[in-house]
């Protein structure tokens, strides 16, 4: 028999710091950041805005190098950007002058490591998966916004990579778009046994889809609480209203509660509105 | 679907309609000016007397030479321009060092009007037949390098930065991103400079030429043949208009991932 890994972290992030700017422009965005990542779970990243989420997934991609600290996928240090870790944007980066589905297939194409016919199954299977079958042949700008989402992770998950990286992948979308793309995304998770780093703003879709929740401090960010979420899976929506939710949405909010505190004595706007909207949750 | 269709077709043929109504407004408005003795339009000749004349250029093969010769030009110097221009362009782009070498001769050489080069131009080529395509050439040169140039250096960082994690070769990025990214700035550059090149062209033949259109209508200037200046004119007109349309046809079926809906 084979020795049990389950144990075994898929990414370990160790003691990560950056900081941006020269001078009295110095920022220090990262301090001392670490945490780990298991196979086949979702974990969710959520922490105050510009409370540097977007630079820990520069990091993770490979996009930016940390001034200490070091990542590691399954051991082996990360350096650059790899077909490992895919990053599915908040913007869409779908490449205009592809249709839907040559987009898909960019990835197995440029790796040639695949006959296309099987590159060209996985992509309609794909495709069907996320209900874009019928938009194969259409342009990235003629999709909506959510059919743009959805034709960006089939994108990612075509390439099957070890990790998958969602930087508030659902922002700017309508409120019933983004429950829909969240149920989508569920589903492909569930189904695909993803590995899945998941960056958010928004506690609810975090609890949502989270297996682990790391919750991040203002700058110099760091993880300050971690939080596992048992909830049943397949998960629906009816998890939204279930006791132990609000539970962990309670925990976590209490977190976050703290870290604006913080913020706002630090003179921080955004905090404010935070404050206030946590109050009235709670008379309520 | 079936709506979008027909309501495209209708747009073309009120398109046309228009067109055709503001061209033909246009000449009836010239035939009235020089009966009524119109300052300026007085001394042109009409419409009706110029297609008078018409029918003893259109038998003539030596006008229709003149279009040849004038076409032939346009599309040699046009076709280096992009030939050079293009690649030049791309690797400005792709290359701080060469953007740094190349760039400060270019702008000082850009504002010199291709026409200024004409002296040098003959005194360096050995036929004058190449002399006016180098002249043309230089003409489009320009614009197409700082449009491709342009283009390429706007391209979204963030689709680099996706081909490259999905693990593209270099060439992979230049041939599949870079390249139909600036597609859309290459045709710019081609519908500007095909115009600059029909400027050029007409220029240097009234200069330097033995043929052409340009040719054609100083001659009959200096014979003067006055209804045949306008048809030389008009000639030039519709040449361009129709090099032009085919810039934008091409154009427009080279990326039709830029067309709405």
């Amino acid at each position: 028999m084979t020795p049990v890994t389950a144990t075994r972290a898929l990414l370990e992030v160790k003691s990560l710091a950056k900081s941006f700017g020269l001078g009295p422009l110095h920022q220090q965005v990262l301090e001392n950041c670490s945490f780990q990542l298991q196979p086949e779970r979702l974990t969710v990243l959520i922490g105050p805005s510009g409370c540097g989420k977007s630079t820990v997934v520069n990091i993770l991609a490979g996009y930016e190098a940390p001034d200490a600290g070091e990542v590691r996928l399954l051991g082996e240090p990360v350096s650059g950007p790899s077909a490992d870790r895919l990053v599915v944007f908040q913007e869409t980066a779908l490449f205009p002058w592809m249709t839907t589905y040559q987009n898909v297939i960019y990835g197995p194409l440029v790796q040639r490591n695949k006959v296309r016919k099987d590159i060209e199954a996985d992509a309609v299977a794909l495709l069907e998966h996320v209900g874009l079958k019928d938009f194969k042949d259409k342009y990235p700008r003629q999709l909506s916004g959510g059919m743009q989402r959805r034709a960006e992770l089939a994108r990612a998950i075509i390439n099957s990579p070890k990790l998958m990286i969602l930087d508030e992948p659902f922002r700017g979308l309508d409120a019933m778009t983004r429950e829909l793309m969240q149920e989508y995304f569920l589903k492909l998770y569930e189904g695909r046994k993803l590995s899945v780093f998941f960056v958010t703003s928004e506690i609810e879709e975090a609890i949502f889809l989270a297996d682990q929740l790391l919750i991040m401090s203002n700058r110099p960010g760091q993880i300050i609480k971690t939080i596992n979420v048992n909830l049943p899976r397949p998960r629906t929506a009816d998890v939204l209203t279930s006791n132990e939710y609000l539970r962990y949405k309670d925990e976590s909010l209490e977190v976050l509660h703290g870290e604006a505190l913080k913020a706002f004595a630090g003179g921080s706007k955004a905090a404010a509105d935070f404050l206030e909207a946590y109050a009235d949750q709670k008379q309520n | 679907m079936a709506a979008a269709a027909v309501l495209r077709k209708n747009g073309t043929a009120l398109r046309l309609r228009r067109g055709l109504v503001s061209v033909i407004g246009l000449l009836v408005f010239w035939e009235i000016g020089r009966r009524l003795h119109f300052p300026f339009l007085s001394a042109v000749p009409a419409p009706t007397e110029v297609i008078g004349s018409l029918d003893k250029i259109v038998g003539n093969s030596k006008f229709w030479n003149d279009w040849i010769s004038s076409f032939s030009r346009v599309l040699s110097g046009f076709a280096l321009a992009q030939l050079i221009g293009i690649p030049v362009g791309l690797l400005m782009a792709m290359s701080r060092t060469l953007r740094y070498l190349w760039f400060p001769p270019l702008e000082i050489l850009r504002p010199i009007p291709p026409l200024a080069w004409v002296p040098t131009s003959i005194i360096f080529w050995p036929t004058t037949e190449l002399s006016i395509i180098f002249v043309i050439f230089l003409g489009a040169f320009f614009t197409v390098v700082l449009n491709v140039l342009g283009g390429a250096r706007a391209i979204d960082e963030r689709l680099i930065r996706a081909a490259r994690s999905f693990g593209s070769k270099p060439r992979d990025i230049f041939w599949r991103i870079v390249l139909p990214a600036t597609l859309p700035s290459i045709i710019t550059g081609m519908a500007v400079g095909m115009g600059v090149t029909w400027e050029v062209v007409v220029a240097a033949e009234m200069i330097a030429g033995k043929s052409g259109l340009g040719y054609f209508t100083w001659a009959s200037y200096v014979g003067g043949n006055y209804p045949q200046i306008i048809i030389g004119m008009a000639s030039i007109g519709i040449a361009g208009y129709v090099s032009s349309g085919a810039i934008r046809f091409l154009g427009k079926h080279a990326t039709p991932w830029q067309q709405r809906i």
